[in-house]
């Protein structure tokens, strides 16, 4: 009887592995990283998708996703995790890394939950970011007024 | 330690000698329980910054070695070139806090003997004063005021803008730095530092889509301030825990000579009342006797 059993178990074993050795539809989900230096969003967490704004356009990241880096622009990073759920992070400025075995590290130098953010308090920003505009007299004072327009924009695009 | 403070005092009669002792006995006592509670008390700050920065660098940790992934799984090795290399030591401006700073010059010193041609860029005082004297030539920049709040990316962003302004050329880089372990423990490792062109010519590079030299550029600046920001936030942690154990024992070493210095002070003060004792009770005898 126990022989059986233990038989039973071995065969199941490899019935298993078997099956595991499937094509690209069922790919392994992607293990994400998702850090900025003073917090930890997600670590190696398995996650079905990924949606991030780069400066080469916004793409979304999906298991087996090619190779590759970009960086990011200030805008709303959009988990899809494995149980259904989305979650919405603000991102201000970062990396993000696709590896060949499907890591991804999406490293921001900035990252809030989208539902934290003041609408009011971005407005204003937006505001003063158009006055320090106007009233930058250096190059390098302009492109920090520009940069610091870019991400107040975003902000309020992603509050509403 | 008694005989040098002995041959300080004149040479008068026995009686002063041993009365003036007493007095230095004393105040040497004074002044080393005042030290001990200075080191306790640098022990307790200490304690406090260290538990900070673990905390903070538990929190980094992850986009710290997130930041180093790229570079493992693409396979970037160091360029074929003879632009030199670099070294960015990272260490702080304080010191009473062991081998932290020490450890750092030591490697840095060893790596220039070996490959002359070697920029250095200090983060923190300290190891610039060590490695001051006979490699002055190599120092390419020094960053002060490190060390007395805890780094934020800012910093770290504005030392990476620094180098990069700089520009530095190398073909091979690296940043040392104290990883930290436990809290009696420390490893001074190095962290390897990629150029662009050691990141172009990469050898799984091609299996990268989309990339060109605006993407690659703008992702070696910002992971070299990621990388440099994981290292302060680990040598920090390391700095203040190596200096809660140095003022520990410093404090323990202080309590001991206490103990001992009290030990001779008692003795010295029953040696000195004997002495009183006996010439009185000579000088009682002698008259006696006269009598």
């Amino acid at each position: 009887m126990a022989l059986t059993r233990s038989a039973l178990r071995l065969f199941s074993g490899r019935f298993t592995q078997a099956c595991q050795v499937r094509g690209y539809a069922d790919a392994p989900s992607m293990s994400l990283t998702f850090a900025a230096p003073s917090q930890v969003l997600y670590n190696n967490i398995s996650v079905k998708q990924i949606d991030v704004p780069s400066f080469s356009g916004s793409f979304g990241i999906l298991p087996a996703h090619v190779p590759t880096l970009a960086v990011l622009k200030p805008g709303v990073v959009t988990v899809f995790e494995n149980d259904g759920s989305t979650k919405k992070f603000f991102v201000s400025s970062g990396t993000v890394t696709i590896n060949e075995d499907s890591t991804v590290q999406l490293l921001a130098e900035e990252a809030v939950p989208v539902d934290t953010l003041d609408i009011s308090a971005a407005k204003e920003l937006l505001a003063q970011s158009q006055s320090q505009l106007a009233s930058a007299s250096s190059e390098v004072a302009k492109a920090e007024a520009e940069i610091s327009i870019e991400v107040s924009e975003a902000l309020v695009k992603a509050c509403e | 330690m008694f005989s040098r403070s002995a041959a300080i005092i004149p040479q008068c009669s026995q009686q002063v000698r041993g009365m003036a002792t007493l007095k230095m006995i004393s105040i040497r006592l004074k002044s080393v329980k005042n030290i001990q509670k200075i080191t306790q008390s640098m022990k307790m700050v200490s304690a406090a910054k260290y538990t900070k920065a673990e905390r903070e660098l538990k929190l980094a940790r992850p986009y710290g070695i997130g930041a180093q992934e790229f570079y493992k799984k693409a396979e970037v090795k160091d360029e074929e070139g003879e632009k030199g290399q670099l070294i960015i030591a990272v260490s702080s401006d304080r010191g009473l806090c062991g081998a932290v700073h020490s450890s750092i010059g030591r490697i840095v010193k060893t790596d220039i003997a070996a490959n002359p041609n070697t920029k250095v860029v200090i983060v923190g005082d300290k190891v610039r004063n060590i490695l001051q004297r006979l490699y002055a030539k190599n120092i390419a920049m020094v960053v002060t005021e490190v060390g007395r709040k805890p780094a934020v990316f800012g910093d770290a962003a504005l030392v990476a803008q620094s180098i990069i302004n700089s520009g530095i050329e190398f073909s091979k880089g690296k940043i040392l730095f104290n990883a930290f372990r436990t809290v009696v423990s420390f490893r001074t490792t190095e962290m390897p530092l990629y150029s662009q062109n050691a990141v172009a010519n990469a050898s799984k590079l091609p299996v990268y889509d989309s990339l060109d030299s605006d993407v690659i550029q703008s992702y070696t600046e910002f992971s070299l301030a990621s990388l440099l920001f994981y290292s302060m936030k680990e040598n920090a942690t390391s700095e203040q825990s190596s200096r809660m154990t140095a003022m520990d024992n410093a404090s323990k070493n202080a309590g001991e000579m206490i103990d001992k210095l009290t030990m001779t002070f008692n003795r010295t003060r029953q040696a000195v009342i004997t002495r009183e004792l006996i010439e009185i009770i000579s000088g009682a005898a002698a008259l006696e006797t006269k009598n």
